[in-house]
């Protein structure tokens, strides 16, 4: 220690202390993605698909050894800018099983020629060369690393105390799924132009972002969460910045979680997307998003909450609103899915909205429970195939259960855990936010049931055309998928009914978690 | 308080009975049927003896085979079951209705020449035999069950092998009947979700026990809100005038024993939900609405009854006499007088098994006719007379004849009311002599007159036919002309029910005699 300070007038600045042990999830993910570009270069052709799922899984998987060890941590660390606590490492875990089964869809390799994924993103649409990209055997495993750093961005987004940390961890969970938007093998133009969308609108948000960063730090001086909480309540300053900025901010986080009337992104990309990336952001980008406005609000605004609560209760009727009625008028199962994200996410606030301990663990458990329908969900999308990909408009799903029983059962089942049908777990989770928000909104959470009554009737209405109608003749086959998929549906579709029946043990995990260090 | 497992025990065998069903492959349609029938019959017998086993002496408990085990802790929710005797009562009637149901559809949906309707193409048996015993096993929980949360479980869970039974069994518009069901139904259900979470959030007891939540609303405005949450989610389902349009489709387009379940025992849960949650719970706002209650259900006794005297299809002749009969049960319970409430009890039980039996002889005719149209028929009791004389019967103690069970609680239930209210008690029993009207003018218009050309190739119904619908019709003239059995178990837990409201019956009003007494 001597000898640095003899070195120089240099060394005031000193590093902050990095409480190593807590952030290693972060680096063992991280790792994993640096590994994997390595391995994209070095390792032969023929070894890269299984050694960079071997990667990315590992990376994943270590990663949640190591949150399951660290339960119950409430450190602060690295200058007050990461806080690993309950929420913090809850939400961390959520990312990294739903991670996981979503890292199970992308590596599919018997449903579409060798994968999903296309070999050459960058080939313009409709060109000799892009035909023969769809039925070509090449493989690009770019997809992992990109994957892991995404992964890598959304545990720094959730555990961040400090919103300028903030920003850059959104900047590296975005940027991998902005390209990854653009990785569908069939329908090119439809995925570029998911890509492009997803990447314009989400620099808008991120600027958004920036801007209300810029003016909170005009307000308390400071970038830290628990400064601003501090500013505002011994207020000096004027309260135009403070709410200026906090708007402006909420509109990028609004934005990723996709939550109307920031929701426009949502259908398009998910639509555009590979159905294996469409999951991975429907359900990990959610939670991660949900995770950091969790944090936002709880630790930095919650003493001025009277002030913005009312916007927010506006925020979530129009999600819930939106969702519902915008998709009763969808005809493709993906944009179905993706208005039923938005429906979903404007029930997630109203727990979010409670700003009780109640409220934060409904919450975590509402994002855990809807990851795993999601991930199953979009998981049996990518099975009903027809000659040019998957078959992804309605009437192609009439009459699926005389084909496949099993897969319409077990869709029948998601979409009844989306509907908040008892025995479900989307039912528990429901039930656990409506509770939370009904002490202080009792009006929202009646508007928010009569909400999901109307988006129980486009799910209602996919179960009809897959029971009761008869199958079109040149109707879709449904394929029989690899070992992954098999295993990411199964395990999430296990998971969404055991979470309907015997939930206490998670609800007992995300109660205890539901602590926050500032 | 030790547990006991009767009811526990109970409540699996249907289920198992449903697993065991739906595991029998398509092609052995015989297996599946004997089983169904034999699991159904054991749950029959098994409820006989509970029945001689419920203590209906002065000193007897209001619930009994109670057990109760915590399910979901961070709720309050409970696995708890017992029976009073009103639960008791709907209990037996349900499981005498099932068996009664697979003995009547044993072949509706094997041949084409055996459906019920013309068109229809032979359907899977097991499945519908399996849905059947799996909304047995719904129905015996949702009676049975004491904890609210469990109740609300059971409620909504039900829909969903309704649902199927109608959608994937039902007749040509069964797609837009299915989807009316599940949606009213669900919507009904989320208010009363609504409502759940209120209760417990009002009570401040941290359970869902039905015995912990008695008596723990205050009156008052919010009283009255929960109440409309629960009570409306009960009226779609009774179904009271004017929640009442989703049952003509439903029961028209279900197959004849589907409606038989549906009708006969679902719409029970909506008047047994009255007695045993909205009263008990919410005696102050129940008192407040009673008057506009009882008032709806004398528009619904004439209303429906006009209605089903016009009705050319036979189903939804059938639907809407449940809807006129409903309202009987329900100036029955809000009358709040013991005759009025055990007569309305009593009433639940004979209408279960009296239209369940109309429903299923009037699915013996169609079967027979492939039409569900009145002027199809014509002459039908000269070509096949037991069927006739089966319809004439049922019929009969539709409209309440002296000697059906039926009058017995009709006249209970209308002594009940005029002792409180005479003007609704007077107009209700015009209802009776419409009811004259609606049944005689479908036996003489189907059963009496020229014979069609057509009717002229109906076989008469066999043995089996006969074993399902006759023990129906033995049971109802055994209890019109000695109802005792049945009356000493409702009793005592009306009289428990009415306690919560506090309500005594009205002292009879003696005129002095001139003169004075002697």
């Amino acid at each position: 220690m001597n000898a640095l300070v003899l070195a120089g007038p240099y060394d005031k600045i000193v590093g902050p202390s990095l409480a190593y042990h807590a952030l290693l999830p972060i680096f063992l993910v991280l790792g994993a993605a640096l590994l994997g570009v390595l391995a994209e270069a070095f390792v032969p052709q023929e070894l890269r698909f299984p050694v960079q799922f071997g990667i990315a899984a590992a990376g994943i998987i270590a990663a949640f050894c190591d949150i399951v060890a660290l339960r119950g941590a409430k450190v602060l660390t690295a200058g007050g800018a990461i806080a690993v606590d309950g929420v913090g490492l809850f939400v961390q875990g959520s990312i990294l099983i739903l991670a996981f089964l979503s890292l199970l869809l992308v590596a599919e390799r018997s449903v579409d020629v060798v994968s999903p994924i296309v070999a050459r993103a960058s080939v313009v649409p409709g060109s000799p060369r892009d035909a023969a990209l769809a039925t070509s055997e090449r493989v690009q495993t770019e997809v992992f690393p990109l994957l892991s750093f995404a992964v890598g961005g959304m545990l720094v987004f959730s555990v961040s105390n400090n919103l300028l940390l903030m920003f850059v961890a959104l900047e590296v969970l975005s940027l991998p799924l902005y390209l990854m938007a653009g990785l569908a093998r069939r329908r090119r133009l439809l995925s570029q132009e998911a890509a492009v969308k997803y990447f314009l609108l989400g620099a808008f948000a991120s600027a958004f972002f920036l801007y209300g960063l810029a003016l909170l730090y005009g307000y308390a001086n400071s970038v830290d969460l628990g400064s601003i909480r501090a500013a505002s309540q011994n207020s000096g300053s004027s309260d135009v910045l403070l709410y200026a900025g906090f708007g402006l901010l909420l509109v990028g986080l609004l934005f990723k979680a996709g939550i109307a009337p920031f929701h426009s992104w949502t259908p398009d990309v998910y639509q555009g997307s590979p159905t294996s990336v469409t999951a991975f952001m429907a359900s990990c980008t959610k939670v991660a998003a949900f995770g950091a406005i969790l944090r936002v609000i709880y630790v930095g605004f919650e003493p001025t909450k009277w002030d913005w609560r009312p916007i927010l209760w506006a925020v979530a009727i129009t999600s819930m609103v939106v969702g519902a009625v915008l998709g009763l008028t969808q005809t493709d199962v993906k944009r179905i899915l993706a208005y039923s994200s938005i429906a979903h996410a404007g029930f997630i606030l109203v727990g979010v909205n409670a700003l009780s301990a109640d409220g934060l663990s409904g919450t975590m458990f509402y994002l855990l429970t809807y990851g795993f329908s999601t991930i199953a969900a979009f998981g049996i999308v990518t099975l009903v195939r027809s000659g040019d990909g998957e078959a992804t408009h309605l009437s192609q799903w009439s009459g699926l259960a005389k084909k496949s029983p099993v897969v319409a059962t077990v869709f029948t089942i998601l979409l009844m855990s989306m509907a908040g049908i008892p025995l479900t777990a989307g039912f528990v989770g429901k039930f656990y936010v409506f509770r939370a928000g009904y002490h202080d909104a009792g009006a929202l959470v009646v508007i928010a049931l009569v909400a999901s009554a109307i988006t129980a009737f486009f799910y209602l209405r996919v179960v009809v055309l897959m029971f009761f109608a008869d199958p079109p003749a040149d109707g879709p086959t449904v394929a029989i998928p690899g070992w992954s998929t098999t295993v990411a549906i199964t395990a999430a579709t296990f998971a969404t009914v055991l979470l309907g029946i015997v939930p206490q043990l998670v609800l007992d995990w995300a109660s205890s978690a539901a602590t926050l260090v500032r | 308080m030790s547990n006991n497992y009767a009811l526990v025990g109970l409540i699996l065998v249907p289920l198992v009975g449903s697993a065991v069903t739906f595991s029998v492959p398509k092609a052995q349609a015989t297996l599946a049927k004997g089983l169904a029938l034999f699991f159904s019959l054991v749950t029959l017998i098994y409820v006989v003896i509970l029945g001689f086993a419920f203590d209906t002496g002065p000193h007897a408990k209001n619930f009994q085979f109670n057990c109760s085990w915590r399910w979901i802790r961070s709720f309050g929710a409970h696995v708890a079951f017992g029976v009073d005797g009103i639960a008791l009562v709907l209990v037996l009637m349900a499981v005498i209705l099932v068996p009664a149901v697979i003995l009547a559809s044993w072949n509706s949906f094997d041949t084409r020449r055996d459906a019920e309707e013309g068109g229809s193409k032979p359907r899977n048996v097991s499945v519908y035999l399996g849905l059947i015993l799996l909304l047995e096993f719904f129905m015996i929980g949702v009676f049975t069950a004491t904890d609210v949360f469990l109740f609300y479980v059971f409620f909504e869970a039900m829909l969903v092998p309704m649902y199927f039974i109608i959608g994937s069994f039902g007749g040509p518009r069964r797609q837009y009947a299915a989807m009316k069901f599940f949606l009213y139904s669900l919507a009904g259900g989320l208010l009363m979700l609504a409502s759940v979470i209120g209760l417990y959030v009002t009570s401040g007891r941290s359970s869902f026990a039905f015995s912990d939540l008695v008596g723990s609303v205050p009156d008052g405005t919010t009283q009255k809100l929960l109440f409309l949450g629960f009570f409306i989610a009960f009226a779609i389902k009774a179904p009271l005038v004017p929640f009442h349009t989703w049952l003509p489709d439903a029961g028209a387009e279900a197959p004849a024993g589907g409606a038989a379940l549906l009708v006969g025992v679902l719409d029970k849960v909506g008047t047994f939900g009255f007695l045993r949650y909205c009263l008990p719970l919410f005696p102050g706002a129940s008192r407040y609405f009673a008057p506009t209650i009882l008032i709806l259900s004398v528009i619904g006794i004439l209303y429906a009854a006009f209605l089903a005297i016009g009705q050319r299809d036979m189903k939804r002749l059938v639907a809407y006499t449940s809807v006129a009969h409903f309202g009987f049960i329900g100036i029955g319970i809000f009358a709040f007088t013991t005759q009025g409430g055990s007569g309305a009890v009593l009433y639940m039980v004979n209408h279960g098994l009296s239209t369940g039996a109309l429903f299923l002889v009037v699915g013996l005719l169609i079967a027979r006719g492939k039409s569900r149209l009145v002027s199809d028929y014509g002459g039908t009791a000269k070509v096949t007379p037991i069927l006739g004389g089966l319809f004439l019967i049922t019929g009969l103690s539709a409209l309440a004849l002296p000697g059906m069970s039926t009058f017995v609680s009709e006249f209970l239930v209308l002594v009940g009311t005029f002792t409180r209210h005479k003007g609704l008690a007077v107009l209700a029993t015009t209802g009776i002599i419409l009811a004259a009207l609606y049944v005689l003018i479908l036996y003489q218009r189907t059963m009496q007159g020229t014979v069609l050309e057509k009717v002229k190739k109906f076989k008469d119904v066999n043995v089996r036919e006969t074993l399902a619908v006759a023990p129906l019709l033995v049971l109802i003239v055994f209890l019109g002309v000695y109802p005792k059995p049945v009356l000493d178990i409702i009793n005592p837990a009306i009289k428990t029910t009415l306690g919560y409201v506090h309500q005594n019956d009205p002292a009879p009003k003696i005129a002095p005699v001139a003169g004075g007494a002697r």
